[in-house]
């Protein structure tokens, strides 16, 4: 513990879009707790994160911050949902050796004024890394979702092959999502594609889906969450991945 | 079974439908035919609900309901069924999970038993095979992929599958090769050839006719019916055309 911690505010280009107010009065302990997981060389870890309603004390601010190296050919799978109640805030850090996969599959989802966000940084250090990024966003209320994606490939990391993908959904008018994208680049054989859009639920699909019986809250629902199955379909666990669409429907069913 | 008395509807304050007025008795099946601009996709949309389509007069009434009065998945669940000149593409929803939510959504608003999935698959498949449809089709997203053809079948399929009192189909045949208009054709007589079911249909061309042949043909044109007769009216527009025909009416 320590009583020399600054905490961030939006001058602080990770921070930019969320709310610091929520992290004003914050354990320093908590805030300063960062994860610190290695992939030995070869391996495949896979983990997925969920900060939804009930899960931080009294549903209050929730940040995950992880720290991953992740070894010479080895494999990191990450899955991430942000649905909480009050400021949810994954924090990623990747650090990948030679021929090392990350994936990350990122959804933030939710209403009320609450912000939710998802930061990444993915920093190819070797040569022949990979990395694989797609994060949804799907607000209403007043509620932001946030996505800021750092891509780091330093001068001998050639023949890296990077991407990152967002979209983010806006259900109603008054919430908002930015995203973020950051590529620093500095070798000249490498691959890294980005691509950032947001939108609204398509008039025509929906029109469609109540021509054929289902009332607009069936439709939106399976509009939603076809929408967020992106993020996950990397995700080779069934189980998994329909505990974590359950989660994000869960937020859709209870809190819109 | 459906009557449309003077109606008028607009999008964007502009006037499509001028008083159109059409009875479409059980058991019968009905053509409308016009040209560009005439207004039957309006009218199929305006049958549907289809948002920014506004009705500034005039009723219809279907199967004792005041139709408007009905958002667009009541009318579905009241029994109507809109066959789609572009039918949506819907990435990420299978068309298994989005036809079985659809019948089982109107199911339950009848106070029906929803059906189980079992129950639904086989329906589907009894169904896609009527439409000379690759069942592995109905496991892909809706209608992404899909070629005019097969999503003009796959609307038929859907059709079969929601078994609906009365179908407005606009345009289903364009975009078919011959013999999958035959296929279209017989689909359509199969699923709505009854003496308690009714058919719209909107076409261009006479030909989907040879298969599914009308007990009226109607030409639209600037909003309104302008001629009425039966099937032969249909040939004798082919031959001559819109103006011929429509100049005769004027006469």
């Amino acid at each position: 513990m320590t009583e020399s911690v600054i905490l961030p505010t939006r001058r602080d280009e990770a921070w930019r879009y969320s709310d610091t107010d929520a992290i004003a009065g914050i354990d320093l302990g908590r805030f300063e707790h960062w994860e610190d997981v290695d992939v030995p060389a070869g391996e495949t870890l896979r983990r997925c994160v969920i900060i939804a309603d009930a899960d931080g004390p009294n549903d209050a601010t929730e940040l995950r911050r992880l720290r991953v190296r992740v070894g010479d050919g080895a494999r990191c799978e990450l899955f991430v949902v942000v649905s909480s109640g009050r400021l949810g805030r994954v924090e990623v850090v990747a650090l990948l050796g030679d021929g090392a996969h990350l994936e990350l599959g990122g959804v933030t989802i939710g209403g009320r004024d609450t912000t939710r966000e998802i930061v990444s940084r993915v920093a190819h250090e070797k040569p022949n890394g990979t990395s694989n990024q797609v994060v949804r966003a799907v607000h209403w209320g007043r509620g932001t979702g946030n996505f800021l994606g750092r891509i780091d490939v330093v001068s001998g990391a050639q023949k890296t092959d990077a991407a990152q993908s967002f979209r983010g959904l806006i259900l109603e008018r008054g919430a908002s999502v930015n995203a973020v994208p950051q590529l620093e680049i500095f070798a000249d054989d490498v691959k890294c594609a980005h691509g950032a859009t947001v939108g609204q639920l398509d008039e025509q699909a929906r029109f469609y889906m109540a021509a054929r019986g289902l009332p607009p809250e069936v439709a939106r629902r399976l509009l939603v969450q076809a929408f967020v199955a992106d993020a996950f379909v990397a995700l080779d666990n069934e189980n998994e991945r329909e505990r974590l669409m359950r989660v994000v429907l869960d937020k859709l069913d209870r809190h819109l | 079974m459906l009557t449309i008395t003077d109606l008028h509807a607009e999008i964007d304050g502009k006037p499509i439908l001028n008083g159109l007025s059409l009875t479409v008795r059980a058991g019968e099946v009905h053509a409308i035919m016009g040209p560009n601009g005439a207004g039957k996709s309006t009218l199929a949309y305006v049958l549907g609900g289809r948002p920014g389509y506004e009705v500034t007069q005039g009723r219809v009434a279907f199967a004792g309901q005041n139709l408007l009065d009905l958002e667009p998945h009541e009318r579905a669940a009241a029994g109507l069924f809109l066959g789609f000149q572009y039918p949506v593409e819907i990435p990420g929803v299978s068309n298994v999970q989005f036809l079985r939510e659809a019948l089982n959504a109107q199911r339950r608003s009848r106070g029906e038993e929803p059906l189980s999935g079992g129950e639904f698959l086989r329906l589907a498949r009894e169904k896609a095979a009527l439409l000379n449809l690759d069942m592995e089709m109905l496991k892909r997203h809706v209608n992404v992929g899909f070629s005019g053809g097969e999503k003009k079948r796959a609307e038929m399929v859907q059709m079969g599958i929601l078994d609906p009192r009365f179908a407005i189909l606009d345009e289903t045949d364009s975009g078919l090769d011959i013999d999958a208009l035959r296929v279209v054709g017989d689909g359509i007589n199969a699923i709505m050839r009854a003496p308690d079911k009714g058919v719209l249909l909107i076409t261009h061309y006479q030909r989907l006719l040879d298969y599914v042949r009308p007990d009226y043909v109607h030409i639209l044109s600037g909003g309104r019916i302008v001629k009425t007769g039966a099937a032969d009216l249909a040939v004798r527009l082919e031959a001559e055309g819109y103006d011929g025909v429509m100049a005769e009416a004027a006469a």
